[in-house]
């Protein structure tokens, strides 16, 4: 028998048909498969086509990017007036806050940036130190930045401060006190206690003196600048607070438990306007005549408690989605009830539940522009305050007005989420 | 009973803290250093709104710095409280502002019921029509059968009605959830005519593509006295208000502006002499210095110089005095006598 020929190696493999590879396969594959599919990409590319030009058209083509007043942006086919925004870019921004202050403004931006773009990173280290920034050092720099300081500490507050510490050490202490074990035990827990106080005290001395910074009073405060500061204080109030709700609620102590639950509830049963007019309209009424809180402070409590009372649902789901073992588990180890939860069970639970605790986020953040109502103006309340004005009013500004609006939130919103997606896959370690 | 026990609550909340606020207003205001005036939140083109450098400007804020002016020869010593329509009075009550000019319109339950005081008019509003030029209509008596833009769930809808009964016309009118929606169908001819307030058809025609082809008809068919408010029982603010209001009216009728006012105080005119402070003491009776008339005139200019200024015929809004003209050119606006 001869053998005329055999191939001693495979054939190069023949590129697939171009039918099913490249740009037109992948057409086939995915938008023209069947009937039923191409009648849906048709549709979906005929309203495409309705609606891109024509935005297109009225965003960029036939928009108005300069100008001094209402005039340059009259006409039959004029777009969006972006000159109009310009104009007002500045007070979007910050609102009312006076011109030659705004650098104060700045700063904040961007000590706000400084420390949360090295948190957001995590191979970025001295994460301990930058926590301590954001959390202790940023607030009360920023306070004292906007506001302009030199606050009055009344001896009531130091009052209050000392008669807690005494309170706290007493706690703390009280084991020794009574006799059932030596004080050289509780030295330490006693010497601890006393750091957050220390911490509390030079606030204080801080907050109290006198930079010759001016003062600028909250009712100046406005766009982004207003919106960042709401959303802000409401996050970082609703996470901790939310947190402790939520254990509250699955805790077995029963007041703590049933003081939890009407929280809980009541702020959630309520809808945000009415908390929001409630502490603008009906507070100053039962106050006396000299004693006034400031509004934007009264809103930042409102929005911080509802945000809260949602953010503590969010982890109770979490909490209950953990297996019992998990909390059988800790306690066969020997942990003590806190340990339990700052260990085992509140790592893995809020990780489940990242979706929901962002969700609430973005909520609250959008939520904000709900202070319009009270007289504070957030972003979108510093657009629509512009809209009023005749020196630009044109059919086209408020569209261009409330597109820009529009435009920031979403940036907001839209990075909040992609930043969750990218934590949530960094955390998912068990179902890879 | 649930009915009647909630406002009764309320009026007793509201009462108490009118007794408390009964403080004098014109010290509180002379120690803290400025006027605390309720502003429109919303804003309102001409009347109160920011311009680009982020200050209030308008014409009911302009009164705001006259009172600031007259109190303190500075009309910069005013801070303004945003308030939207429904926390307004409770601002007023409650302290939180000294004065509210706040296009308010003057009606006799919220003069009597709410312990506030309406000082006077500064405006007289008042429902009015917008029409195309080209439907060559010059009276709202011909608007019979017509298509009218209106926005739903307010006074101006049941004026609207109101009046093409009582007049016996036809009344074919398109209803809109919001001014913005109504403007819009009436911009794309939807309607042929568009109803609101006066002064909100003159800051609503800018929105159109072309203000100039349409037209403001001179019928005006509802009452608005827009005017500032002060809380009852504290006379003294009250007469402060009331007479800062008059005196720039009568500065006016005796051509007494922001220009001349320092001139004018070597008139021989015991009218102006006596508005001016140079004769008499009529500023020490309201508690002020005696030339807090010429002050406040220094500060904002008279009644016409503020309206030519923030809503007259050469702003972009181009409201026409008409019914707020003085009296001596056939308007309302009506100086009461310095004497």
């Amino acid at each position: 028998m001869e053998i005329a020929y055999v191939r001693s190696e495979p054939a190069e493999a023949l590129p697939p048909p171009t039918s099913s590879s490249g740009p037109i396969g992948w057409l086939r594959e995915n938008l023209f498969s069947g009937i039923r599919n191409t009648i849906l990409t048709l549709l979906a590319l005929y309203l495409l086509w309705l609606t891109i030009p024509p935005m297109i058209q009225f965003l960029f083509i036939d928009a108005v990017w300069s100008g001094s007043d209402r005039q340059d942006c009259l006409g039959a086919d004029v777009g969006a007036c972006w000159a109009f925004v310009e104009a007002r870019f500045p007070q979007y921004i910050y609102g009312r806050y006076p011109i030659d202050e705004r650098w104060r403004v700045d700063i904040f931006f961007f000590l706000l940036a400084a420390g949360l773009i090295p948190m957001a990173i995590p191979r970025v280290p001295y994460k301990t130190l930058n926590a301590i920034f954001l959390l202790v050092i940023f607030p009360v720099v920023s306070l004292i930045l906007l506001t302009g300081g030199d606050f009055e500490i009344g001896v009531s507050w130091w009052l209050a401060l000392v008669f807690t510490l005494v309170l706290a050490e007493i706690i703390v202490l009280l084991p020794a006190l009574l006799g059932a074990v030596p004080f050289a035990e509780r030295k330490r827990p006693a010497t601890v206690t006393l750091v957050p106080f220390a911490a509390l005290a030079l606030i204080f001395v801080i907050m109290g003196l006198d930079f010759g910074l001016r003062e600028v009073e909250t009712s100046l405060w406005g766009g982004l600048l207003v919106t960042l500061v709401l959303a802000l204080c409401g996050i970082a109030a609703s996470l901790p607070l939310g947190i402790l709700l939520a254990l509250g609620r699955r805790s077995k102590m029963p007041i703590v438990r049933m003081f939890s639950v009407i929280f809980i509830e009541f702020w959630r049963g309520v809808p945000l306007i009415t908390i929001l007019f409630m502490s603008s309209v009906m507070l100053p009424l039962f106050l006396p005549d000299d004693v006034s809180f400031d509004k934007l402070l009264r809103a930042i409590i409102g929005v911080a408690m509802f945000a809260s009372a949602y953010m503590a649902e969010v982890v109770r789901g979490g909490l209950q989605a953990m297996p019992k073992g998990q909390y059988e588990g800790a306690d066969a180890l020997g942990l003590s009830h806190w340990q339990k939860m700052r260990l085992i069970i509140l790592p893995q639970a809020l990780k489940h539940v990242i979706p929901g605790i962002v969700n609430t986020f973005i909520g609250l953040f959008k939520d904000t522009s709900l202070v319009l109502i009270i007289g504070l103006f957030d972003l979108l309340g510093m657009v629509k305050l512009s809209l009023v004005d005749p020196k630009w009013a044109t059919p086209v500004t408020p569209a261009t007005g409330y597109i820009f609006a529009a435009f920031v939130f979403w940036v907001f919103c839209f990075g909040m989420s992609r930043y969750s997606m990218f934590i949530e896959r960094r955390l998912d370690r068990t179902h890879r | 009973m649930k009915k009647t026990v909630l406002p009764i609550a309320i009026a007793a909340a509201i009462g108490l803290s009118v007794a408390a606020a009964n403080a004098a207003t014109l010290e509180d205001v002379k120690s803290k250093g400025f006027v605390q005036c309720g502003a429109n939140a919303s804003g309102l083109a001409g009347f109160a709104t920011t311009n680009d450098q982020g200050e209030w400007t308008g014409f009911d804020v302009d009164y705001c710095r006259a009172y600031a002016a007259a109190i303190f020869g500075d009309p910069s010593k005013v801070k303004f409280t945003p308030l939207n329509a429904k926390e307004r009075f409770t601002a007023l009550q409650s302290g939180s502002v000294d004065v509210l000019v706040r296009n308010t319109t003057w009606t006799m339950s919220r003069d009597t019921q709410l312990g506030l005081n309406f000082t006077g008019t500064n405006y007289y509003d008042g429902q009015g029509f917008m029409v195309r030029k080209s439907l060559g209509i010059t009276s709202a008596l011909e608007l019979s059968g017509a298509s009218v833009c209106v926005q739903t769930g307010t006074t101006t809808e049941l004026n609207l009605s109101d009046y093409f009964r009582a007049n016996d016309m036809d009344l074919n009118a398109v209803v809109f959830e919001s001014a913005n929606e109504a403007i819009q169908a009436y911009d794309a001819g939807r309607c042929d005519t568009f109803t609101t307030d006066a002064s909100g058809l003159y800051a609503e025609r800018l929105k159109l593509t072309n203000p100039d082809d349409h037209m403001i008809l001179p019928e005006v068919i509802s009452k608005e006295p827009l005017g500032p408010v002060v809380r009852q029982g504290d006379d003294e603010w009250f007469n402060i208000v009331k007479w800062v209001g008059f005196a720039l009216v009568n500065a006016e009728e005796l051509g007494v502006t922001k220009d001349n006012v320092e001139e004018m105080k070597n008139s021989d005119n015991p009218e102006i002499k006596r508005l001016l402070g140079t004769e008499g003491a009529y500023g020490e009776a309201i508690g002020l210095d005696n030339d807090w008339a010429a002050k406040a005139i220094a500060g904002v200019g008279n009644y016409g110089e503020i309206f030519d200024r923030n809503i007259g015929p050469d702003t972009p809004l181009g409201i026409e005095r008409g019914i707020n003209a003085l009296w001596t050119n056939g308007g309302l606006q009506y100086g009461i006598p310095v004497r």
